[in-house]
């Protein structure tokens, strides 16, 4: 054991407080905090949760029998048109719109 | 950092952090002992009653740390009305009354050889007793109302009134001729401290302000969790009342 010196007491004193007060301190942190988890433990167990607590997710439910109906294979797309073609098209209507004929307005 | 004010998530962090902020006080506590005692010299005038300042002034530091905390808190609270900012001062305050408490004790067992008394009423020994009395009183207020809100919204204004402390206890000795000796660390020439003291006092102030962050998260979420608890049992004795009407 190393030596202290003639105050030595006063180092000893000052951090035996030290590792009561942090001790207690801690220890008291501790255990409220393991209180409180258990008191929300119990009262979830009994079925009382917050409104906003997530309910917990149902099991899946497997089928008892495999189904025998075969599924139907996903029908086919029509190969979508090139743009250039679909842009083309769309000019060609907006222009069958503005025919004189069917701007005619009546006499 | 707004999505932690969320307390959902608040308490999903402090799960992640505990484990490894505890490690991190155990390692800058056990290294900072190390040094205070084993590599650190005997002070050339003061001998070995040095080794008290490793515990005193990082006390000292953080429990005015904690009142700053708890002062911003209090903003937070009457600004905003976070309940978080509310259940972070109303936690920080029984840590800061611990160092607090602490800080007194030790700068008086080092004051007896040093001084020759234990106490003496200059302002920096005087602040300082304020703080802690600051502290009980906020305690004792938030113990006082039941309802947590009102309660967090007089603990708020009493720890904004209380804040002006803070400066008196930092400048206290520049201002007033005191018995306490003026800054020697966070100072505009420097530290006059020898860096043989000076490194074990940084490892020390980092372990206790490690473990300040530690407590002050773990309180915080047991006060989280005492709010839902007190809401829940509120729900139970509608219910009951529902049941018997």
């Amino acid at each position: 054991m190393f030596d202290l010196g003639p105050h030595a007491s006063f180092i000893i004193a000052a951090y035996g407080v030290t590792v009561l007060a942090v001790g207690a301190l801690v220890f008291a942190t501790v255990e409220d905090d393991r209180k409180q988890r258990r008191t929300l433990a119990e009262l979830e167990r009994q079925g009382i949760r917050r409104r906003s607590a997530a309910k917990p997710a149902p099991p899946p439910i497997k089928p008892a029998v495999k189904s025998t109906v075969k599924k139907k294979a996903p029908a086919k797309r029509k190969p979508a048109k090139p743009r250039a073609r679909k842009a083309a098209s769309a000019r060609k209507t907006s222009s069958a719109r503005k025919t004189p004929s069917a701007r005619k307005t009546p006499s | 950092m707004i999505s932690l004010a969320n307390p959902t998530r608040f308490l999903s962090l402090v799960d992640t952090v505990v484990p490894w902020l505890s490690g991190l006080v155990v390692i800058l506590l056990g290294t900072g002992l190390y040094l205070s005692f084993f590599v650190a010299p005997p002070d050339y005038q003061q001998g070995e009653t040095v080794r008290i300042m490793f515990i005193h002034v990082p006390a000292a530091w953080l429990a005015m740390f904690g009142y700053t905390v708890i002062a911003l808190a209090a903003l937070g609270t009457l600004i905003w009305r976070h309940p978080l900012a509310d259940v972070a001062a109303k936690t920080a305050a029984p840590i800061g009354a611990t160092f607090a408490f602490i800080a007194l004790v030790t700068g008086s067992l080092w004051g007896k050889p040093m001084w020759g008394t234990y106490w003496v009423w200059d302002a920096r020994l005087t602040s300082m007793l304020v703080l802690f009395l600051l502290y009980l009183g906020l305690i004792a207020l938030w113990q006082a109302i039941e309802e947590p809100g009102r309660a967090g919204r007089a603990a708020a204004i009493l720890a904004l009134v209380g804040a002006i402390n803070i400066p008196i206890i930092k400048f206290s000795v520049d201002w007033w001729n005191t018995l306490h000796q003026p800054a020697s660390v966070f100072r505009a020439g420097g530290p006059t401290i020898d860096p043989a003291l000076l490194t074990p006092l940084f490892v020390m102030a980092a372990g206790f302000t490690a473990l300040f962050v530690l407590l002050h998260l773990i309180a915080m979420r047991a006060e989280i969790l005492r709010r839902r608890v007190r809401a829940l049992q509120q729900t139970q004795v509608a219910r009951a009342a529902l049941a018997e009407a």
